[in-house]
């Protein structure tokens, strides 16, 4: 009985909401769908960055914090992250387009956070390469990750359907045309995290192993890997470093950030694990000032909190049973 | 039962609204939660409320884990506390816990789980009779109530239940020394198809002392208290206290019981939240 009129009402005040949006924000935005709005910048000879946002995911930025990117080879385009949405995928692939007329030659993910991977149906005619660590993550976890991001960014999403890559790739190094890309395979700021130095331009696509200007996440970190990761870094010869969040940089100032974020965070929180603090209270610790030039610091040192605590917490205390 | 329990809570709301009009001009929700009403009734029956800042509610704006978000309860402000909740609204079992502190001081942190965004509640009430209500909203992915326990994916779970860790930090000037529980517990909702409610239901604190035991702080916890549950608590050993016992037992009978050792002589009282942690260059080592 009640449910039509339920439904009539949500109706009207849909309706309502709409019609005040549209009066609000008038023409210049209300029209027309969402969009990425994705413009490559030439970094390098042949190779192309998208470059994001360093915030969080938002419904403002519908999940745009990457720095996706291709190459543009005699043997085809390689493209490396695919975005967090069906809606990215299709608008990169799009914008490629209009660089090259070449065909797609081979697509990287380089771990299983939401924002490298979920844009792949844009790109499931073509091999979708990435560690076998990386692909058992998104069989187990993908569809978790995609449903988290419909309920973070919304419409953005529209349509987005988990895609599992269909390459497993190991540390090599292989040869599209006339670059050669060193494949490395390393595990710290997830269990399986690929790296792409293209040796011929020096361009080291870092994914999410080094952050630049912006706090680093760490939902499935294991920090004394991660900083095992860092040091691999700062043995490469390389000419520009990408991460896949933050500023493009020449040198490897990100590299020395990224370490002392991670090793502040982790010697900051087991020392307050010692000295008696809660979690809840460890959410407040102040963070020294030298990483305010960290985007979403104190969000995703909270979230870090979040991650780190329970464990380091199981191994401290000690049992009295 | 239940229906006894009804009239006499309902019993209890007439006589005060007959006899001092409060409930009447009960506050409305700073929060704004659709529950406030029914939970007040349910929690509080009868009892005047008001909305106090003086208890601090610490939990994070956006649960990372659902199954696990850390929240803390702080009335020491109000001073003499008889007896604490915490209240997750919207939660299918809203009540977390009740805390008789006791001797201790009007403090509990835990970790709870979160079925969807809530309102995360802490309640202190005074000797007056009086419920102190704060709290916070937590956003959330959801799931976390329902969520089957990680510890079923370990074949021998079952011989490690009711495992405690724990640790006593030295009291402060004031008498107050940090204690921290970590008991082994899947701590099941009874939500997870086939699986029924399995947590641990009851926990008290003792000093023993050459003269005898006491009772220190007694929790009674619920199904929203997460898996193998952590708890901060602020108790006042006697000072001559040789040990703390801790004795609890879970819905089916399962028993708990672990001996805490004092803390060592030249251990340092536990960090206060308002203190800030060493200077941050200290060369901690880092990931062992």
């Amino acid at each position: 009985m009640s449910m039509p009129l339920l439904r009539r009402l949500a109706l009207t005040t849909a309706f309502a909401v709409a019609l005040m949006a549209g009066a609000a924000t008038g023409s210049a935005r209300a029209a027309g769908p969402l969009t990425y709005d994705l413009k490559p910048t030439r970094i390098a000879p042949d190779t192309y960055v998208f470059e994001g946002s360093t915030k969080h995911f938002t419904r403002a930025n519908g999940g745009n914090i990457l720095n996706s990117g291709f190459i543009v080879t005699a043997d085809g385009v390689i493209v490396i992250q695919t975005g967090p949405s069906r809606r990215y995928g299709e608008e990169m692939r799009a914008a490629i387009r209009k660089v090259t007329e070449k065909p797609i030659r081979k697509v990287f993910i380089s771990n299983l956070h939401p924002d490298y991977w979920l844009g792949s149906q844009a790109f499931a005619d073509v091999p979708i390469a990435a560690l076998p660590g990386t692909i058992a993550g998104i069989q187990e976890e993908g569809s978790g990750i995609a449903d988290n991001m419909y309920r973070l960014v919304g419409d953005w999403m529209r349509g987005t359907e988990v895609t599992v890559p269909t390459e497993p790739v190991y540390g090599s190094t292989v040869k599209f045309g006339d670059h050669r890309l060193r494949l490395i395979p390393l595990s710290g700021h997830t269990a399986a995290d690929l790296m792409i130095l293209d040796e011929t331009t020096g361009v080291l696509f870092a994914g999410g192993v080094v952050f630049c200007d912006r706090t680093p996440t760490t939902p499935h970190a294991t920090i004394a890997d991660w900083l095992k990761e860092l040091d691999a870094v700062d043995g490469l010869d390389i000419r520009l470093l990408v991460p896949n969040h933050g500023h493009i940089r020449p040198d490897k100032a990100c590299v020395a950030q990224t370490r002392d974020w991670l090793t502040w965070l982790d010697g900051t929180l087991r020392h307050a694990v010692d000295s008696g603090l809660d979690m809840a209270e460890a959410l407040e610790l102040p963070i020294p000032e030298r990483f305010e030039v960290l985007d979403v610091l104190r969000e995703e040192y909270r979230r870090s909190v979040a991650h780190l605590w329970p464990k380091i917490e199981q191994a401290a205390l000690p049992r009295v049973n | 039962m239940g229906h006894a329990l009804y009239q006499v809570g309902l019993a209890g709301a007439m006589i005060v609204v007959a006899g001092t009009a409060f409930a009447a001009s009960s506050p409305s929700d700073p929060l704004n939660s659709v529950m406030w009403e029914a939970l007040r009734d349910q929690y509080f029956a009868g009892a005047p409320v008001v909305f106090d800042d003086a208890v601090r509610v610490n939990a994070p704006a956006a649960a990372e884990d659902t199954r696990a978000v850390p929240v803390s309860v702080d009335a020491t402000a109000l001073g003499h506390v008889v007896e604490m909740v915490a209240i997750a609204d919207l939660n299918p079992f809203p009540l977390v816990l009740r805390y008789q502190p006791g001797t201790a001081a009007p403090y509990i942190a835990t970790r709870i789980k979160i079925q969807q965004a809530t309102a995360v509640r802490g309640a202190a009430r005074t000797a007056d009779g009086v419920w102190h209500v704060s709290g916070v909203m937590v956003d959330a992915a959801g799931g976390g109530c329902s969520a089957p326990p990680a510890s079923y994916a370990q074949k021998d779970w079952a011989d490690h239940v009711g495992e405690v860790q724990a640790r006593l930090w030295p009291a402060d000037t004031d008498g107050v020394a940090r204690l921290r529980l970590r008991i082994r517990h899947p701590n099941d909702t009874g939500l997870v198809d086939g699986i029924p409610a399995y947590f641990v239901e009851t926990l008290q604190v003792e000093a023993q002392s050459p003269g005898g035991s006491a009772e220190l702080a007694k929790i009674d916890s619920l199904e929203p208290v997460s898996e193998n549950p952590v708890y901060s608590l602020d108790v006042r050993p006697p000072p001559d206290a040789t040990a703390l016992v801790l004795r609890g037992r879970d819905n089916q009978g399962g028993e708990i019981r672990a001996t805490i050792p004092i803390p060592p002589p030249g251990a340092l009282p536990a960090m206060r939240p308002a203190m800030s942690v060493k200077p941050a260059d200290q060369p901690w080592s880092v990931g062992q």
